[in-house]
C-alpha cells in the first residue's frame, strides 16, 4: 500500500474494554458473538490494568468498560481507578444487574465519569420477556442511584419489532428518570440479531410512526434531553462508515484479550487479530495484520473501489459483509450499489409481513447453552 | 458594542458539568471529553476554553490572551467562541 491509499493513522482514541462475556440477562439482540461460550480464560487484573496503560501511553482517551455485564467484575472499581488516574474519561456500559448503592458509592470514588444503562423496554412484561429475567424495577433503582451521583445519564434502549411501537413510553420513561440523552438504538443485525433477525426487524410503517413520534418529543421537549436516533442500517440506501472507519479511532479488548477493530470482527475468516498478552497496544495497532488489513482503500473491490462516495463510507462494515455476500472485501450489501443488495431487500420485504406465528422459529436467547448448541451446529 | 456584548464580556463562564476539559499530549491539543465523545479543540479554542473557570471574566481572558500573544482585538474572535461554546453547552 502506498500514502495515496494508507491516511497516516491516528492513535486508538477509543479503548473498548469487554471485560467479560458472562451476562445475567438473555438478550435475543447481543452483538456478543454467538460462540462466546468458547471463552475460557478471562484477562486477570493485572492483565487488565495493562492493557489500560499501554492504550493510554498509545493516545487512547476514552475507555469503555463492558461485556457481558461488566458489574460481574469484582475488581471493576481497580480497573476504573487506575483508568481515572491515568486521564481516561471513563463510561461504564451496564445492564444495572449488580450496582448496588455500595458499589456505586465505590465507583464514584473510584473516579468513574459516566454510566450508560441499558433498558429493554419500558413495559416490564416486555421487558422481561425480551431481556429474559426480571429486573425492570431494579433498572429504576439503578437509575435513581446514577441521578444520586451526579453521574451524568445515557439511557440506552434496543429498539426492535417487539417494541418499537412502545417508543413514547420509552421516551418518557427516560424523561421521568432524568436521563441527559437517551439512545434509541435500532438493532443491528450481528449475531445473535442476525440469528432472530426476522422476529426483530421492524416494518417500513413500525420505523416511520417510530421516527415521527421521536420527533414530536425533540420538539416538545427540547433541551431537557438529547435523543438519537439510529435507523437499522437495512433501511438505508447507503451503508454506515463502520467504526468510523477500521483501525481509525476503536479498538476493542475482548474478554481473553483479543484486540479487534469492532466487536464482531472476530468471525471474519482468515484474518489473525493479536492478544495482548502477547503484543503490546501500540503494536497491536500500528503493525499487525488484523488491524491494517482494511485500512485505506487498497482491499476495496468494485463497486467500492470506483466508487465517488468510497471516502464517506468506506464500503460500510466488513463483518456484514462476510455475514450477507460471504466476501469481506465486498461492498456492504445495504448499499443499493452491492452485486448483493437483493440479501438485504429480502429481509426488508419478510418484515413488511403482519405478525408472524412465535412458534414456528422461537427466539433464541443468548446465553451459554445455547452458544455451547451453536458451536457444535457450526461443527468447528 | 451590543448590550449583549456588553454583558457576555462580564460574565465568567466555566466549563459545563457534562463535559471535562484536558491536554492531550498524543494528539497535541485540548479536547472537550463527554459520556462516548471528544470534541478536539483547535488551539485558540484550547487557549479560550482553559481560561474559563469561572473565575475569570470574558473581558479578562481576552486581556490574558492579548497580553500572552502580544496582539490586540482580540474581542471580536473570543466573543463569537464563547457565543458558539454556549450554544453548544459546553461552556455555562
Amino acid at each position: 500500500m502506498n500514502d495515496q491509499t494508507t491516511p497516516s493513522v491516528g492513535p486508538p482514541l477509543w479503548l473498548l474494554a469487554e471485560l467479560t462475556y458472562r451476562c445475567p440477562l438473555h438478550c435475543a439482540f447481543c452483538y456478543n458473538p454467538v460462540d462466546f461460550a468458547r471463552t475460557e480464560q478471562e484477562l486477570d487484573t493485572e492483565g487488565w490494568l495493562r492493557v489500560l496503560r499501554e492504550a493510554r501511553a498509545a493516545g487512547s482517551v476514552q475507555c469503555g468498560f463492558s461485556g457481558g455485564e461488566p458489574m460481574l467484575r469484582d475488581d471493576l472499581e481497580v480497573l476504573v481507578g487506575e483508568a481515572h488516574r491515568l486521564g481516561f474519561y471513563t463510561n461504564l456500559l451496564t445492564s444495572g444487574v449488580g450496582l448496588s448503592a455500595e458499589r456505586a458509592a465505590a465507583l464514584k470514588a473510584a473516579g468513574l465519569d459516566h454510566i450508560q444503562l441499558s433498558f429493554q423496554d419500558s413495559t416490564k412484561e416486555l421487558n422481561d420477556f425480551l431481556s429474559h429475567t426480571r429486573t425492570f424495577d431494579l433498572k429504576q433503582q439503578v437509575a435513581a442511584l446514577i441521578k444520586g451521583h451526579g453521574w451524568p445519564m445515557v439511557m440506552n434502549v434496543v429498539i426492535h419489532r417487539l417494541n418499537i411501537d412502545y417508543i413514547d413510553k420509552i421516551i418518557q420513561m427516560a424523561v421521568d428518570l432524568g436521563a441527559e440523552y437517551l439512545e434509541l438504538a435500532n438493532s443491528q443485525y450481528y449475531s445473535w440479531a442476525l440469528l432472530n433477525r426476522d422476529h426483530l426487524l421492524p416494518s417500513r410503517e413500525q420505523l416511520e410512526r417510530a421516527e415521527r413520534i421521536t420527533n414530536e418529543f425533540r420538539e416538545r421537549l427540547g433541551d431537557r434531553i438529547r435523543i438519537f436516533f439510529v435507523v437499522p442500517d437495512y433501511y438505508e440506501k447507503r451503508p454506515k462508515k463502520c467504526m468510523n472507519g477500521w483501525g481509525n479511532v476503536f479498538l476493542t479488548v475482548t474478554p481473553d484479550g483479543t484486540a479487534l477493530p469492532c466487536h464482531t470482527a472476530k468471525m471474519l475468516p482468515g484474518l489473525s487479530f493479536p492478544n495482548v498478552r502477547d503484543m503490546g497496544v501500540r503494536e497491536i495497532w500500528y503493525e499487525s495484520e488484523g488491524f491494517n488489513h482494511y485500512r485505506g482503500d487498497a482491499w476495496m473491490k468494485e463497486p467500492c473501489r470506483t466508487c465517488p462516495e468510497k471516502e464517506k463510507d468506506h464500503g460500510g462494515c466488513r463483518c456484514q459483509a462476510y455475514m450477507l455476500a460471504g466476501d469481506a472485501a465486498a461492498a456492504d450489501p445495504v448499499c443499493e450499489f452491492s452485486p448483493d443488495h437483493a440479501v438485504v431487500e429480502e429481509a426488508v420485504a419478510r418484515a413488511q409481513a403482519p405478525v408472524r406465528c412465535p412458534t414456528e422459529a422461537p427466539l433464541v436467547f443468548r446465553d451459554p447453552k445455547n452458544s455451547r448448541r451453536l458451536i457444535a451446529e457450526s461443527g468447528h | 458594542m451590543s448590550t449583549h456584548d456588553a454583558e457576555l464580556l462580564a460574565a465568567r463562564p466555566r466549563v459545563a458539568k457534562l463535559f471535562r476539559l484536558q491536554w492531550e499530549e498524543a494528539q497535541q491539543a485540548w479536547v472537550l471529553l463527554y459520556p462516548e465523545g471528544m470534541v478536539k479543540l483547535n488551539a485558540s479554542a484550547g487557549e479560550i476554553m482553559r481560561r474559563c473557570d469561572g473565575e475569570r471574566s470574558v473581558a479578562d481572558i481576552v486581556t490574558e490572551l492579548e497580553d500572552a500573544f502580544v496582539t490586540s482585538g482580540l474581542t471580536e474572535d473570543v466573543l463569537a467562541f464563547v457565543a458558539m461554546a454556549r450554544t453548544r453547552g459546553w461552556l455555562q
